[in-house]
């Protein structure tokens, strides 16, 4: 995950309150959105940005995701999302990111 | 669990845009506080 955006998500996280924030991703791989996932909430796994060692637990999910589907206009997400949804592995997305959630997200 | 929420989007240039999510997660009644559209390659 880029530095400068891991230093952007330390700074709301301090400044709104952690369990105020929800971190949405919209990567095109299970393996990165994964990546992104344990980043906010576990801390950065490289070691090499401002959130090494550094457990927000923020709540995270993937825009594909049940959770936040079920909760935006039906016609709005399917004329923004509704072609990605098509094209990208949702099942290993879906998988990924829920599993990193239930083991490190704190709210 | 949106609604009322503070949001911080990180979108991806070859998956879903960040604006595409601002758009619905805006919807649910989230606050995007943060948005961005990162690039892998």
């Amino acid at each position: 995950m880029d530095l400068e955006n891991q230093a952007r998500i330390k700074k709301f996280a301090e400044e709104l309150g952690a369990e105020n924030l929800v971190v949405i991703l919209g990567g095109a791989e299970a393996e990165a959105a994964g990546l992104a996932a344990e980043t906010v909430s576990a801390g950065d796994p490289t070691y090499a940005g401002p959130l090494a060692g550094v457990s927000l637990g923020l709540a995270v999910y993937h825009v594909v995701e049940d959770e936040i589907k079920s909760e935006c206009d039906a016609a709005v997400y399917e004329e923004q999302i509704g072609m990605m949804e098509m094209v990208l592995d949702v099942d290993a997305i879906k998988a990924e990111v829920s599993s990193i959630r239930k083991q490190y997200s704190k709210f | 669990m949106l609604n009322g929420k503070k949001v911080a989007i990180l979108g991806d240039r070859d998956g879903i845009p960040g604006g595409a999510i601002e758009a619905v997660v805006a919807t649910a009644g989230a606050e995007v506080v943060f948005s961005t559209t990162e690039c892998f390659v």
